[in-house]
């Protein structure tokens, strides 16, 4: 992949569809995007105006795609975009984006500037001025199967951690079973307790999984950097291991933009629907759940709340299934201030926990989760996505801030009724 | 040419020419954006949405949780501007009369003092989100020729309006004559400016609503 600024307007050209197009159209300057960013909030810098981050691919379809811009173009009213623009771009659409779509929810003529983020990101990365960490994450995962060079040996072991402290016994490889379970790099890194929670979990609905070797990984970097040929090759993994062992479902981890990757943008980038069902572990968990088929016990009593992961919750949809659970399981479960899919993104999605460059304003944007938090006066979050948990426990560290964080999937696994003691 | 030659000419051929230009210039962007189409979306919806899109159309005029406080300005100056307007445009009499003569059309007519009171209410408003945007370091790095323009556009009908109908000046026919002839202005310039949104938010409002709606989120 030679990376050209040509090929990169080629792919900002290509991208350009009707809904960007009515996106730019109708774009009246109003500035309530950047009142929605957290990237501008906690900076205070009018740069960070979500649309303003479109600008190159905005005057591009100017240019190309209307009368008006052609005519502004040839009498040199409308500069050309250049190179060098890119690369000044290129913070703004990869280190000050998130892509957690909130700005998406509030623009009153209805822009989806996120949408749009994600296309221009294509062409940004054809252009060659997608960040260093984003491309070593990329082609870590095209040549070793996971973002952060995660092998197989290293699920093994953790596969084998599991089975020891819950005595049980996760199947790999296994062929016409309800579930491929999928995790992310985090959960297979940091939070292993994930696999074991969802062994236990499936071991009391007596649902039927498996791990597969060729297609653990579901996180998706190709797409956080706008390569879609790479993206598809990652989903294609997936896909074809879910279609060799013939499974009904496969469930995409606590993980964002892992389930964005598979369940929105997969089948577009395969070209086809699949054969088979893909939800958030969440969804799998609630079904099970509403047909009785687990059972939980106990409460956690301690004051807590529930971050929403942008990409499961606006972006994707989950958003009541998180609450049944806690309202069940904690009866002091409080909902911040903004929730649901007007949430505050955690800062680090995106690629831009993956983007070394884009740290410390990671950390300033953290500043808006910080202020609800306290705001709430409570001591424990849950969430339903590694990334998130990564982000904003660095970030806690950062403003020493004594808070838990909990994954949901591992609660619900500790209060199942065979296991509460 | 007399100021009555300049009013026939403008609420006659020049409104015509106005008319002929702005519904060009509404259809070919229109098309401008249709025809850049639209790429199948093979993952499955999470439930059947049929108007999302619409629903998006209508709830997005009202602004999220949280919002109204972050920006009230924006806000609350948007809805007296653009309701204000819509009464001063809509709700006066001879401009219905005007509309029944171009398109068989016509509704009953609001009291003058209603539209007079919109008229200075949409006149402040405007005033003020102009302010707004000369202070807001956001919208002024945003703004461009395009969004002084599109304002000016919009301000001189109701101005001269409002002065006309008052009488605010002895030449009551140069008045009217300058009112119409902004009118002109600024239904031929509406598709070439930022105007255009009054159009293409319904197309944009649809898009959003339709790609939030197949994720299950209203958006």
């Amino acid at each position: 992949m030679s990376a050209s600024f040509e090929r990169g307007i080629n792919s900002f050209k290509e991208v350009l569809d009707a809904p960007i197009a009515s996106f730019f159209s109708s774009c009246v300057h109003c500035g309530l995007c950047a009142e929605s960013c957290l990237f501008y909030t906690e900076t205070g810098d009018p740069k960070y105006a979500p649309i303003r981050k479109l600008e190159p691919l905005r005057r591009t379809w100017f240019q190309e795609y209307t009368l008006l811009g052609k005519l502004a173009k040839a009498v040199g009213l409308s500069k050309p975009v250049t190179d060098a623009e890119l690369e000044e771009w290129a913070p703004l659409v990869y280190d000050s984006c998130t892509m957690c779509g909130r700005c998406s929810m509030v623009c009153p003529v209805g822009n989806d500037l996120t949408y749009a983020i994600r296309k221009m990101r294509e062409g940004m990365a054809a252009a060659g001025h997608a960040p260093e960490g984003l491309i070593t994450a990329t082609s870590r995962a095209i040549t070793s199967g996971s973002p952060a060079g995660v092998k197989w040996a290293t699920v093994q072991a953790q596969i084998k951690r599991m089975e020891k402290q819950f005595s049980m016994t996760i199947p790999v490889n296994q062929p016409d079973v309800d579930y491929l379970v999928l995790m992310s790099s985090w959960e297979i890194l940091n939070y292993p307790e994930y696999l074991g929670a969802v062994g236990r979990i499936f071991k009391q609905a007596g649902a039927t999984w498996t791990l597969s070797e060729h297609a653990y990984e579901a996180t998706n970097s190709g797409i956080q950097i706008g390569v879609s040929d790479l993206a598809r090759e990652l989903v294609g993994r997936i896909v074809k291991a879910a279609e060799d062992l013939r499974v009904k479902c496969v469930i995409s981890p606590e993980c964002g933009h892992a389930y964005t990757a598979i369940r929105w943008e997969g089948p577009n980038l395969m070209g086809r629907p699949f054969g088979f069902e893909v939800k958030h572990i969440l969804e799998v968990l609630d079904e099970l759940r509403s047909a009785g088929r687990i059972r939980l016990k106990g409460t956690i009593d301690k004051p807590l709340t529930y971050h929403d992961p942008c990409q499961i919750s606006r972006r994707g949809g989950v958003y009541e299934q998180p609450r049944k659970f806690l309202k069940a399981l904690a009866p002091n479960f409080r909902e911040m201030s903004d929730t649901g899919t007007m949430n505050w993104c955690c800062g680090g999605g995106g690629g831009v926990g993956a983007n070394e460059r884009a740290e410390p304003l990671k950390i300033v944007a953290f500043k808006r989760k910080k202020s609800q938090i306290e705001e709430l006066g409570v001591d424990t979050m849950v969430t339903a996505c590694a990334n998130c948990r990564v982000t904003i426990e660095e970030a806690l560290e950062h403003y020493h801030m004594d808070v838990e964080m909990l994954g949901l999937t591992e609660l619900v696994a500790d209060h199942l009724e065979e296991s509460a003691s | 040419m007399t100021c009555l030659e300049i009013l026939t000419w403008a609420r006659g051929p020049g409104l015509a020419l106005a008319l002929a230009v702005g519904v060009f210039g509404v259809l070919l962007r229109i098309i401008e954006i249709q025809a850049l189409g639209r790429k199948p979306d093979f993952a499955t919806p999470r439930d059947v949405t049929p108007g999302s899109g619409w629903r998006t159309i209508l709830s997005r005029s009202l602004p999220p949780p949280g919002m109204m406080k972050r920006a009230p300005l924006t806000y609350f100056g948007g809805y007296v501007f653009h309701i204000g307007l819509a009464i001063a445009v809509f709700g006066f009499a001879p401009h219905i009369e005007l509309i029944r003569g171009l398109f068989g059309i016509r509704w009953p007519g609001l009291p003058n003092l209603v539209v007079d009171l919109a008229t200075i209410a949409a006149i402040a408003a405007m005033v003020a989100v102009l302010a707004g945007r000369l202070a807001d370091p956001v919208k002024r790095m945003l703004s461009g020729f395009g969004d002084w323009l599109a304002w000016a556009l919009t301000f001189a009908p109701l101005v001269t309006g409002y002065a006309a109908f008052h009488h605010m000046t002895e030449d009551y026919t140069l008045l009217l004559a300058i009112h119409i002839l902004s009118v002109d202005l600024l239904l031929a310039l509406l598709p070439f400016t930022k105007l255009f949104h009054v159009v293409s938010l319904f197309v944009s409002r649809w898009y959003n609503g339709d790609i939030a709606g197949r994720k299950g989120v209203a958006a």
